[in-house]
């Protein structure tokens, strides 16, 4: 594993390029299909509303897929990442209006754990429509 | 009617194998959004010390959460799948998962919590590769909301 940042170049409150992740109804249809979760909710918008949804909302394993985005494309090796967990706080609402909404998703070091292993923590943020739709959400990432 | 503390720490058999192929990593890639050369291009993961394309972390969710469905349909648990959400996740890798791989999932019961007449369920999911070599842990924290008062 071949992370391109090096643990010794980083500090605790370095901050990692934010990201915006669009997402539509096709995103989620495609993410259906490549996942396996047909979950309705996830694109059928009379089944959602019937369950008490405002509407269509994203699959949160979907938003948990983007928002590590923003921690691989920092460290140029996806493998640097040895544990990643977070909470699903709220649902991201997709509208069909042509425009969909969008998970904004920030990141910071939080931590410099181990010297040794070169580990450290991320805290991350994700957003969508000025609501915090992830809690909880770290990663540990092994730097070069 | 709260869960069973008792099958807490059950695990269920592993599964059969489930074979990681390179067009379903890209799949996945593409799914997401995401062009990192590692998860479609061999000569890039090689480049980053990874034998073939590696998988987004996230991509493993689907094989621990098919193995869950064994926890989730357990008769004797009884827990009402309507009512359920998915609360937190969890990934602790070894390795990141990759291309040729062949994982086997065995689930277990961690935790049950009744909190507020919601039952939470934590699923552990211990995936190995086929030398039974530890690749990647999960754990799918459900939340059976209280049903309503009829």
């Amino acid at each position: 594993m071949v992370a391109k940042v090096a643990y010794d170049a980083v500090e605790v409150g370095t901050e990692l390029p934010a990201q915006s992740f669009p997402v539509t109804r096709e995103t989620l249809v495609r993410y259906a299909g490549a996942s396996g979760d047909f979950n309705p909710i996830h694109w059928n918008e009379r089944f959602a509303k019937e369950v008490g949804l405002p509407d269509v909302i994203a699959h949160g394993m979907f938003t948990m897929a983007e928002a590590i985005r923003v921690v691989t494309d920092w460290a140029g090796d996806p493998g640097a990442v040895v544990d990643y967990g977070v909470r699903f706080t709220k649902p991201v609402v997709v509208p069909d209006d042509g425009a969909g909404a969008v998970i904004e998703v920030s990141a910071k070091v939080a931590q410099k754990l181990d010297d040794e292993a070169r580990t450290v923590r991320v805290d991350l943020t994700a957003t969508s429509g000025g609501q915090k739709v992830l809690g909880m959400s770290r990663a540990v990432v092994r730097l070069a | 009617m709260p869960l069973d503390q008792s099958f807490v720490g059950r695990s269920y058999p592993p599964t059969a194998p489930y074979e990681v192929g390179r067009e379903k990593i890209r799949e996945f890639a593409e799914a997401v959004g995401d062009a990192n050369p590692a998860y479609t291009d061999p000569e890039a993961a090689k480049a980053l010390g990874h034998p073939d394309v590696i998988a987004p972390p996230t991509f493993v969710f689907a094989i621990a959460f098919r193995a869950a469905g064994q926890v989730i349909e357990d008769p004797q648990l009884g827990l009402d799948y309507s009512r359920v959400v998915h609360g937190d996740q969890k990934f602790a890798y070894s390795r990141p998962v990759r291309a040729g791989d062949r994982l086997s999932v065995t689930s277990t019961i961690e935790t049950i919590r009744s909190m507020a007449g919601n039952d939470i369920m934590d699923v552990r999911g211990e995936i190995r590769d086929e030398a039974g070599e530890h690749v990647v842990t999960t754990i799918i924290k459900l939340v059976a909301r209280a049903a309503e008062e009829g």
